[in-house]
């Protein structure tokens, strides 16, 4: 029963979203205010009825209801309670739920936290939301309906794949989602401003927020996602260049070119066309990653879906998003106007390097990503972009990028003198230069890469504190310095908290590629193998019984100069209901450095107490890369935070008057 | 400056620094494609030597062998046609298994031995690398059309 109830509140759902996509868009067309008055409940209504359909698969897991294929496919009665619930969105059915709970969760906060939009604003966002909501929904209905039965039921579930049994699970999926699905904000923001043809500075200044919240949260989601294959697929790697994980990164780029973007556009009124198009192509790139992963062209952890038919649906959708708003954009662009001219040398051309930069870095991803498959349905044979094509290209293409984080928030807008910035800059440049230039001489081995690449962080670094004192006491009229920095406005510090964050990660990049120390070997029990410092003492494996595996439990002591550190427990479990082997690394994190061992194999597989092959890591700062991510989004929240974005638009009352009069 | 060679200026810098960004781009594209061929590919002597490629079929039952250092592994991967033996030091994915399916990445060393630099995980149980997939399938319509062929001879010289 609970599971026909999802069913049909999906089925209800789409309704709704049917008609908040349309009548709301035509009422804003026509000023019908009851039409337009429709947008707001019709949100709150889909929110609700998604929610039920989610509570009804959920129960579903809860209560290992194996009537239901997709819970008998993906779940099993050992599966321990956490883990069922995040086998919700542990396939492709569930997850792309997830997608629809988090697109009408977004379109709920867009309907209940946006009173200073206008309301015609309001009505074409949330009736443009709508219509990509109306999208999924279709897609789950006709192609992947989680709630679809098995009669007769099976007597227990398949249980879901080992590698996703694991924390990283729980949170990485729906914070991913969260940015990928928040962009569709930014992008029903975009498309209004086109249809109305109201492309100001108020518009960006609505679309801030939203776009930086979508931000935070694919900031969060790829590092959680990345975090947890570094620990969790035993392979100590934290980026592997995977279509996956490119499909991730895409928005990402061109997500963080339109937050700058942005900024220019509300600050100055320029790129407004610039500006559109990013957002247009940042939802687009999310979607074309969920077609990318669900649609089976890929086959990777993420890649559920073989079915050819929902390739086919998302491919559809996929270009009649594309094609549609760039058909609008083409057709009202014209009408958007310059805004604010800038000189050759401004605050407006640090920030459009920056754009070119990231937008042909995303380029390049796309090229590496799409070209084998294109090749592939050409019939050109099977073909992979190997990970030193990636690591090649970008780090001639982000150097620049990162050099100029340092300049672009000294820069004037308008127009700016390369010499004042020189003269302002330069014994910044030189710290950050000796610094770069004598940091890896500590880190055993000097590298002109290493080198360089801390130079660009230890630049950020002391560019940024620089930025922040001579802002501060620019601003002191007569107050202590502590008191003018409190009193600095939140996105400012936004903004250099993520620069910050930037440059914790590429020192984090740096060392890790430049120094990491890893050896596979065969230890018999009593043997030692040192790596980067440390000696790891193999004393064997003991049987142990999890909830639903049985593990063999490495016991490794870690030693530094004669002394015990700690113990050391990789894992090799067997699931018992999928009969899947799975390697548990062990890792002790500091700040300064991993420590990694992870099992291999016994050496004779009649004999698993006896000797092993095990790999063991030094992997120095690799924290440091998911600490400058979780930077980055938090100075994104401080950004959303600003005051600034709270004050109300006094042009709210004159377009509601005017709405009245026509209707 | 005028504000016309300003224009001039940065739309000339821009296609400089574009061109160069291609020309980059499509180099280190180039050099980095990696092709995939079946191990009769590989017999037939289509894989480039001394360049890394991917090969890809099933793992032959009772092939894997240890090297006596513990940790260098022999297999042999066949598409039901030919076969063709891997060496990788190192450990391998966890779902790797004898009769399953699977793709290494490596360089064909003088002596016919494949020396692989990567093994390629699967995922899940079930999932079979499509490269591999392909690899076999392939084989495995060319058995079918061989003995076809050799059914209609025969048919032939018995009329």
């Amino acid at each position: 029963m609970i599971p026909e109830i999802g069913h049909f509140a999906l089925i209800v759902a789409l309704g709704v979203a049917l008609v908040q996509g349309t009548l709301p868009l035509l009422g804003a067309h026509w000023r019908r205010a009851r039409w337009i008055a429709l947008a707001q409940p019709a949100a709150i209504a889909q929110a609700v009825l998604v929610s039920v359909a989610f509570a009804c698969l959920a129960t579903a897991f809860v209560e290992n209801d194996f009537t239901v294929l997709y819970v008998a496919e993906h779940s099993n009665s050992l599966l321990p309670l956490p883990y069922r619930l995040a086998a919700v969105w542990g396939g492709h059915e569930g997850s792309l739920l997830l997608w629809v709970v988090m697109l009408v969760m977004w379109t709920l906060a867009v309907a209940l936290f946006s009173k200073q939009l206008p309301e015609l604003m309001r009505a074409r966002v949330l009736g443009v939301l709508a219509l990509v909501t109306a999208g999924f929904l279709l897609f789950i209905l006709l192609t992947s309906n989680p709630f679809e039965r098995l009669l007769p039921g099976a007597a227990d579930g398949r249980d879901l794949n080992p590698l996703l049994q694991d924390p990283g699970l729980i949170f990485h999926p729906p914070m991913l989602y969260m940015g990928y699905v928040g962009f569709s904000v930014a992008y029903a923001f975009a498309v209004s401003a086109l249809l109305s043809g109201q492309l100001d500075a108020a518009w960006a200044r609505w679309s801030r927020p939203w776009t930086t919240a979508a931000w935070v949260f694919l900031t969060l989601g790829i590092a959680l996602g990345s975090w947890w294959a570094y620990y969790e697929l035993g392979w100590g790697g934290w980026w592997f260049w995977d279509p996956v994980e490119n499909a991730s990164f895409m928005p990402w780029l061109i997500g963080t070119a339109l937050l700058h973007s942005l900024a220019v556009t509300e600050k100055r009124g320029s790129f407004k066309n610039w500006t559109v198009l990013l957002a247009i192509a940042a939802f687009s790139l999310s979607l074309l990653g969920t077609f990318l992963v669900r649609s089976g062209v890929l086959t990777s952890v993420h890649a559920f879906a073989t079915d050819p038919k929902r390739g086919v649906f998302i491919l559809a959708f996929l270009v009649t998003v594309i094609g549609s708003s760039l058909a609008l954009f083409a057709w009202r662009a014209p009408k958007v106007g310059l805004g604010g001219r800038f000189s050759l040398f401004s605050r407006e051309t640090l920030l459009l390097t920056n754009n070119v930069l990231l937008v042909v870095a995303c380029g390049t991803v796309l090229l590496g990503t799409l070209y084998p498959l294109l090749v592939d349905a050409l019939g050109g044979g099977k073909l992979s972009v190997g990970p030193p094509y990636f690591d090649s290209v970008f780090a001639p293409l982000l150097m620049p990028a990162l050099f100029l984080i340092g300049v672009a928030p000294f820069a004037r807008w308008k127009e700016a003198s390369v010499g004042e910035l020189a003269r302002t800059l330069r014994w910044a440049f030189a710290a950050a230069a000796i610094f770069g230039l004598v940091a890896p001489f500590f880190s055993g081995q000097w590298k002109p890469l290493v080198a360089l690449s801390l130079l660009l962080a230890a630049w950020i670094v002391v560019a940024t504190a620089l930025n922040i004192v001579r802002r501060v006491q620019s601003t002191r009229a007569g107050r202590s310095f502590a008191a003018a920095a409190r009193r600095q406005p939140l996105g400012f510090y936004g903004m250099h908290a993520a620069h910050l964050g930037v440059a914790v990660f590429v020192v984090g990049v740096t060392m890790v590629n430049g120094y990491q120390a890893e050896k596979d070997v065969r230890m018999e029990i009593g043997d030692t193998v040192s790596v980067g410092g440390y000696t790891f003492r193999f004393n064997g494996v003991r049987a142990e019984q999890g909830p639903n595996y049985r593990a063999l439990v490495g016991d490794i002591d870690l030693i530094k100069d004669g002394r015990v550190l700690r113990k050391m427990n990789p894992e090799k479990r067997n699931y018992v209901s999928s009969a899947m082997p799975m390697t548990e690394a062990a890792i002790d994190t500091g700040f300064l450095r991993d420590v990694y061992v992870s099992l291999g194999e016994p050496i004779d597989k009649a004999r698993p107490q006896g000797a092993w092959a095990v790999r063991v890591y030094h992997k120095p700062f690799v924290d440091w890369i998911w600490g400058g991510c979780v930077l980055m989004a938090l100075g994104g929240l401080l950004a959303i935070s600003d005051r600034r974005y709270r004050a109300r638009a006094r042009a709210t009352a004159s377009v509601g008057a005017g709405l009245v009069q026509k209707a | 400056m005028k504000p016309r060679h300003k224009r001039i200026a940065l739309i000339t810098g821009g296609l400089a620094v574009l061109g160069l960004v291609v020309a980059l781009v499509l180099n280190a594209f180039q050099s980095n494609l990696v092709f995939f061929f079946s191990p009769t590919q590989v017999a037939a002597g289509e894989a480039p030597r001394g360049k890394p490629f991917r090969i890809g079929g099933m793992v032959k039952d009772g092939t894997i062998k240890r090297e006596p250092d513990g940790v260098t592994l022999r297999f042999v991967v066949t598409d039901t046609e030919k076969e063709m033996t891997v060496a990788y030091k190192g450990i391998l994915p966890d779902l790797f298994k004898e009769g399953k399916g699977a793709v290494a990445q490596g360089r064909l060393g003088d002596d016919g031995v494949f020396v692989a630099s990567e093994v390629l995980a699967k995922h899940d149980e079930n999932y079979m690398p499509p490269e591999a997939a392909q690899a076999v399938g392939d084989a495995h319509a060319r058995a079918l059309a061989a003995k076809a062929a050799a059914a209609s001879t025969a048919k032939t010289v018995q009329q």
